[in-house]
């Protein structure tokens, strides 16, 4: 036969792959892997969260491992079925998306730790443990993937994912916020496959490296700009974006508390990854051009978020809103595109993706405590259970971005980036949203909390604490506070990252290494 | 639906549909055809055999619920991208190797279990989702 | 032919578009997946027309003897194709599910997680 003397080195990787390199696959494999198990034994309750929490720390073992390796040796290439980019797919981790995935992976952990108390018998065999993990497959592969097409899988797979979670329990609310929440987000990601069709018919390649590389050369003929709004726009309704973020506080405030948590603290950074990845990595002069409008869109994000969050009177809805704000926030480092704007953005979506995820546990705990998610009923816990009090006062201050917590860095770098870009009104916004976050959030801790409410304190005050709750959100903590007394090695981590974005050519160089050398 | 005709053709029906859906999966190896289709196939015999039977027959034929056959089959793709490990290839790379079965070269592949996978996702989360569909409009 | 399918893709899209516009859920599920539609012909005809001629390649040579078809519009759309038909199957499982249970489906009927008058919340202590 002579198709066995053709060489095959032009096209396909013929050298051993390193077992280091698996560690790659690993954030994506493994939640896989665990989930086809947990979908074979859902009859099985009991073994559930056992199995899902060990997968997740098997993950967040790899994730680290990934991270570490990145930030050593630069972006890391695993190319999938041996075909080299760009025909195959390859997956490329660079320190944005290893941190973020790592992240991710670590408040996925803590829910599933939450879930065990919150999710009884019923939800378990609806499937809540599987979701959870095809969820985070999805989420780590969006963050790990160096192929736009395969992006857009990745996207599908943690949407089809969240609508199940969404609608465990199936109550009126639930199904009511899960239309929403499915037809707008199916409409989003829609729309990113229609960039990604003409961003095919542009480049004829989908490897992400490849398009940075070949930008230049395409920006005389090729269309680009259409391009860059029309993934701004579906990015953008991920990442619930000012006049696109309708979904959001129509649907987090309906599933289980640990859904919304998980949902809060992840699905919306996904979004701004992909934002920053697509249009600062691939299309920088288009992001810059466009810098007027997403800033625009940034400083409504934030502001008409946070004045949202101010007229609700139910937990759940004002975080919803709260998120919304930050990434408002998000969206000014990508307005700015400067170093120090990314890095701070970067850094925001870290401390959002812990900070929301452990409000949304605190509102949990709340419920369970005071039996009531809207401040009209609330009042009393902090005689009850001061200790509840001093985790919910560390994550208002993380979230309001005041010290001693995660929030202050990220915001003071912003700031910084927009003063320098010329663009004071921007970090005026900024600063506003902080206020007005203060506000809304002190209200929650005032009038659940602090006051002494309609209801006095809970008859069943006597229940105790809650152990699982408690245990959820000192885990967050820990890096919260972490990141607001000793940011140093956050900081250097998501300036990598930045750097890492500004200038592709780490990036290209590891995906195409014969072009490195030249 | 459930005429005497229908409810008497539909088991010979469903069998020929499943027969057919696994040829459409071993085919897919060099023609087209392949786990996707021969899946949809596979669960569209299924829906037929519970429109005519009713929904608790199907459930037993099937013997395991059809979300664990879903999850079987994500499990055996899953497995057959992570069999690279061993052979220091990356994930997913198409191994082959051939065995003779009575004295019948058969060519087996990590692409043909992935396939296989395939095909069971599809008709495990097809029949499910069909399956409730029909269950909440009959009772 | 890439021209034809174009005004195809165009006609596909204000279609969709218009159905999406609606106010029942039944009518912008159409709309939705006509828009799934549209954008899979739109990736189809992105990776330029080629009439008859499958991209195979015969056994004895390592590329093919002329141009083919693009293969790999054809792998990308089979795989939208796959991702928007299980989507949909979800969509109108959760769609029957929500009219039997709020039984509509107008949209601005359903205002069960987001209700109408909500009063504010307290201003005193």
């Amino acid at each position: 036969m002579a198709a066995e003397s053709i060489d095959i080195s032009n096209a396909m990787l013929t050298e051993p792959t390193a077992l280091g390199d698996w560690m790659l696959v690993a954030p994506v494999g493994l939640p896989i892997l665990f989930g086809a198990v947990l979908l074979m034994v859902r009859h099985e309750t009991r073994l559930h969260a056992g199995i899902a929490i060990a997968g997740l720390l098997l993950t967040l073992g790899a994730n680290a491992a990934l991270l570490l390796q990145v930030l050593a040796d630069g972006p890391k290439v695993m190319t999938m079925g041996r075909w080299l980019p760009p025909f195959g797919i390859s997956f490329t981790a660079d320190a944005l998306g290893a941190s973020l995935a790592l992240v991710a992976t670590l408040v996925a952990s803590v829910c599933a730790l939450y879930a065990m108390k919150d999710i009884g018998a019923t939800g378990r065999r609806y499937g809540f443990y599987p979701f959870l993990m095809l969820l985070m497959a999805g989420v780590g592969g969006s963050f790990l993937t160096g192929d736009i097409f395969n992006l857009y899988v990745w996207f599908e797979v943690f949407l089809i994912s969240s609508f199940g979670l969404l609608i465990l329990g199936s109550t009126d609310r639930q199904l009511d916020g899960a239309t929403k929440y499915a037809i707008l987000n199916l409409v989003g990601t829609t729309l990113f496959l229609t960039a990604t069709a003409y961003l095919y018919g542009t480049f004829g390649t989908l490897n992400m490296a490849d398009i940075a590389r070949k930008a230049d050369a395409m920006r005389e003929t090729g269309p680009l700009m259409t391009l860059a709004v029309l993934y701004l726009l579906a990015f953008g309704m991920k990442a619930a974006a000012f006049p696109v973020n309708f979904w959001l506080p129509a649907s987090y405030h309906t599933p289980r508390i640990v859904t919304a948590a998980l949902f809060g603290g992840v699905l919306t950074k996904v979004g701004v990854y992909a934002l920053l990845r697509v249009l600062v990595m691939l299309f920088p002069v288009e992001r810059a051009e466009l810098s007027g409008v997403i800033a625009w869109v940034a400083a409504g994000t934030m502001v008409l978020g946070i004045m949202g969050a101010i007229a609700q009177s139910d937990i759940r809805r004002v975080l919803g809103f709260v998120v919304i704000s930050g990434v408002g926030v998000m969206l000014a480092g990508l307005a700015l595109g400067t170093e120090i704007g990314l890095t701070g953005t970067i850094l925001y979506a870290f401390h959002s993706v812990l900070a929301m995820t452990a409000l949304y546990l605190l509102a949990g705990v709340i419920k369970e405590l005071g039996g009531s998610y809207s401040l009209h009923e609330l009042g009393g816990l902090y005689r009850a259970y001061p200790a509840m009090g001093a985790f919910a006062l560390v994550l208002m201050l993380a979230v309001a971005g005041l010290p001693p917590a995660s929030g202050l860095w990220p915001k003071v770098l912003l700031v910084r980036a927009s003063l320098e870009a010329g663009w004071p009104w921007l970090s005026f916004a900024i600063l506003l949203t902080g206020l007005l976050t203060t506000i809304a959030l002190g209200r929650v801790y005032i009038l659940a909390i602090w006051r002494n409410g309609p209801s006095g304190v809970p008859a069943d005050a006597a229940t105790g604490a809650p152990g699982y709750g408690y245990a959820s959100m000192a885990l967050l903590c820990v890096p919260i506070i972490l990141l607001g007394i000793y940011p140093e090695p956050f900081i250097r981590v998501a300036e990598a990252a930045a750097v890492g974005l500004l200038d592709a050519s780490g990036y290209i160089g590891a995906v195409f290494p014969a072009e490195a050398v030249q | 639906m459930r005429t005497l005709i229908f409810r008497t053709v539909a088991p010979y029906l469903t069998s020929l549909m499943i027969l057919f859906s696994i040829f459409v999966l071993l085919r897919g190896h060099n023609e087209p055809g392949g786990g996707f289709i021969g899946g949809l196939i596979a669960a569209s015999a299924f829906a037929i055999y519970g429109i005519a039977c009713g929904v608790s027959p199907v459930r037993r034929a099937l013997y395991f619920h059809p979300m664990a056959i879903s999850g079987f089959g994500l499990l055996v793709s899953a497995i057959s991208g992570w069999l690279s490990l061993a052979f220091k290839v990356p994930f997913m790379t198409g191994l082959w190797t051939k065995v003779s079965v009575l004295g019948v070269p058969v060519d087996l592949s990590t692409v043909l279990f992935f396939d296989i996978g395939v095909y069971l996702v599809v008709l495990g989360s097809i029949t499910s989702v069909a399956l409730a569909l029909e269950e909440r409009e009959h009772g | 032919m890439e021209v034809a399918l174009s005004f195809v893709v165009s006609v596909f899209f204000a279609v969709a578009i218009y159905l999406m516009l609606s106010k029942h859920i039944i009518r912008i599920l159409l709309g939705v997946s006509i828009f799934g539609n549209a954008v899979n012909l739109s990736i189809f005809t992105a990776g330029r027309l080629m009439r008859e001629v499958p991209p195979i390649i015969p056994e004895a040579l390592p590329i093919p003897e002329a141009a083919t078809a693009n293969p790999l519009p054809q792998a990308l759309v089979l795989t939208a194709i796959v991702i928007s038909f299980s989507l949909f199957a979800f969509l109108l499982v959760l769609a029957f599910r929500a009219y039997q249970e709020l039984g509509t489906d107008d949209t601005d009927g359903m205002r069960v997680a987001e209700p109408e008058g909500e009063p504010m919340p307290p201003l005193g202590y």
